[in-house]
């Protein structure tokens, strides 16, 4: 690969010099415009290697490159955050002002921006996750989800290339789940924006380009979902259940079928199993018509 | 229990008052203020009173609002009236065991009374008027110059902003660590002061540790938004002077130079 935005080099982190390795040499890719998800269970050390890609922590050994320039040099740090930006899981924990717009306005604020490009670069980032029309309103009156866009808005008014979002569903109802998988989604429409979604929900990670998965500090598993949720055995050892219908072809599987087992959403599950069970491809199967 | 906090609320609107840079409401409440010192006699505290009632007509707050933001303070306002009352100098009115009562305290105690009173809805209107976020701005312009004497005002405004952003989220958080300590026995509403205070350590002390840990991850986030203490921030609502200001200060150097002459009065 050749247009990496963000590369890790035999990267090994550890918290202090007695403890072990969270992060225990991790080469590492990520091209320009994917959307790679990384999994792992929790103390994978998936959060740190995210927090590495913008130098919030610094590597012990190794090093991150964020568009050829080393996290570690302090000349390039406010280069580097800028072109990566992070989105964490606690939604109330990142907001720092009293009303959505000001907050949005918050990093272009510290990178000097002149007051009008200011202006129409946060009613652009609210516009883009759709939190436009509750621009004057107090953050903390907002849903989770809501709140959450405002801080996926606040990184985007920087304008970086890449977004880093660590668990960003983590604490927020399965309504304000998809609002901000959505918003994820139309991210990537258009400008081709790099995502990097950190999570432990397997159902985010469909629509990823590329799927890692952490474990122990190393990475386990690296590969489109397709190729990475059919080995459901060696996710489960891993600490991670497969997809529901992944799970649900393989549990089939297990009584006597034979069915192929990269079926990601719903509707490819059920097209999978009424073949299996010799009815015309995508008859209506209950179930079927969902999503 | 504590949503009922209304201390430095702030009431969304449109008036003159509103509309005014939050500089211009600062350097009137300081222009107040020290008119009220100076203030030494009834045509004074008069002028001052028609200023007060002139100012929240403007601001369109209703005057009831203002003064149901006093209810905490009744007590300072009674004891100080009660103390100065036996403070007068002069031809005793009424003598009860070692206090004696004059014309002379009953006067200091009315003024005293009205200058609290005058003084606390002074401020009211300002905290009624401007949002916390154009204060800390006003602020943080007025204290400008003292940055040259390397006063790191940036900062400070920036902590208060945050600070005011977090009253509702922790006010909520300590709701739901009462009810969690309630769920488990915990009685916060009876017994003895002390038993009370007592009852208080198991939820000062979560709230504590999750500030600190709150406090961390704002800290991470605002790093990763590229903030850097002391950088050059620019901001995206620029205060500006508008003739409504002018006007606003010229009104306040009026009231100030009419105190003054009533002084001699």
């Amino acid at each position: 690969m050749t247009d990496a935005i963000i590369k890790t080099e035999n990267l090994r982190f550890a918290y202090d010099a007695e403890s072990r390795n969270v992060l225990d040499g991790i080469d590492l890719e990520i091209a320009r415009g994917s959307f790679v998800a990384i999994l792992g269970h929790n103390g994978s050390g998936k959060s740190t290697l995210a927090k590495t890609f913008n130098g919030i922590l610094l590597p012990t050994e190794g090093r991150v490159l964020v568009n050829g320039s080393d996290t570690a040099d302090p000349e390039k740090l406010i280069d580097v955050r800028r072109t990566v930006g992070m989105v964490f899981q606690n939604p109330d924990n990142q907001i720092v002002a009293s009303v959505v717009e000001d907050d949005v306005a918050f990093a272009p604020e510290n990178l000097g921006v002149a007051p009008a490009e200011i202006r129409a670069r946060v009613d652009n980032a609210l516009r883009r996750v759709g939190m436009y029309d509750f621009r004057l309103h107090a953050p903390h009156l907002l849903s989770g989800g809501q709140k959450q866009r405002v801080a996926i808005a606040g990184v985007l008014a920087m304008e970086p290339e890449c977004i880093v979002m660590d668990e960003p569903t983590a604490m927020l109802d399965p309504i304000g789940r998809r609002e901000v998988l959505e918003a994820v989604r139309s991210l990537r429409r258009g400008r081709g924006m790099t995502v990097v979604l950190i999570t432990h929900h397997m159902e985010e990670c469909v629509y990823a380009d590329r799927l890692i998965v952490m474990s122990e500090g190393k990475i386990a598993m690296d590969g489109t979902p397709k190729e990475v949720f059919p080995r459901v055995e060696e996710l489960l050892s891993l600490g991670l259940a497969a997809p529901e219908t992944v799970a649900l072809l393989h549990s089939l599987n297990a009584r006597g079928f034979a069915l192929p087992l990269d079926a990601l959403s719903v509707n490819e599950c059920a097209d999978v199993i009424a073949k299996a069970l010799g009815r015309r491809e995508g008859s209506s199967l209950p179930g079927g018509k969902i999503q | 229990m504590l949503k009922n906090i209304t201390l430095g609320q702030y009431f969304p609107g449109d008036s003159v008052v509103h509309r005014l840079d939050p500089r211009t409401k600062l350097l009137w409440l300081a222009g107040y203020i020290t008119a009220l010192f100076l203030a030494n006699n009834a045509w004074a505290y008069a002028l001052m009173l028609a200023v007060l009632i002139g100012e929240s007509a403007a601001a369109s707050i209703r005057p009831k609002t203002l003064l149901s933001g006093m209810k905490p303070l009744m007590f300072i306002v009674v004891f100080t009236a009660v103390v100065n009352l036996f403070y007068g100098t002069g031809e005793p009115l009424l003598k009860i065991w070692v206090f004696t009562v004059t014309a002379d305290g009953i006067r200091r105690s009315v003024f005293m009374v009205l200058r609290i009173l005058l003084l606390v809805c002074g401020a009211f209107l300002l905290t009624y008027t401007t949002s916390p976020l154009a204060l800390t701005d006003g602020l943080e312009r007025l204290l400008g110059p003292l940055k040259k004497l390397r006063v790191p005002v940036s900062e400070l405004a920036m902590m208060m902003s945050i600070a005011l952003r977090f009253i509702p989220t922790l006010i909520e958080e300590t709701d739901k660590i009462m009810n969690a300590q309630r769920s488990r026995g915990a009685n916060f509403d009876t017994g003895k002061l002390t038993e009370r205070a007592k009852a208080l350590v198991p939820l000062l002390v979560p709230l504590f540790v999750g500030s600190f840990r709150r406090a961390d991850e704002l800290a991470t986030a605002m790093e990763c938004r590229c903030y850097v203490p002391g950088g050059n921030r620019t901001r995206m609502k620029v205060l500006k002077f508008a003739r409504r200001d002018v006007l606003a200060l010229a009104l306040c150097a009026a009231m100030l130079a009419a105190v003054v002459l009533l002084r001699r009065v």
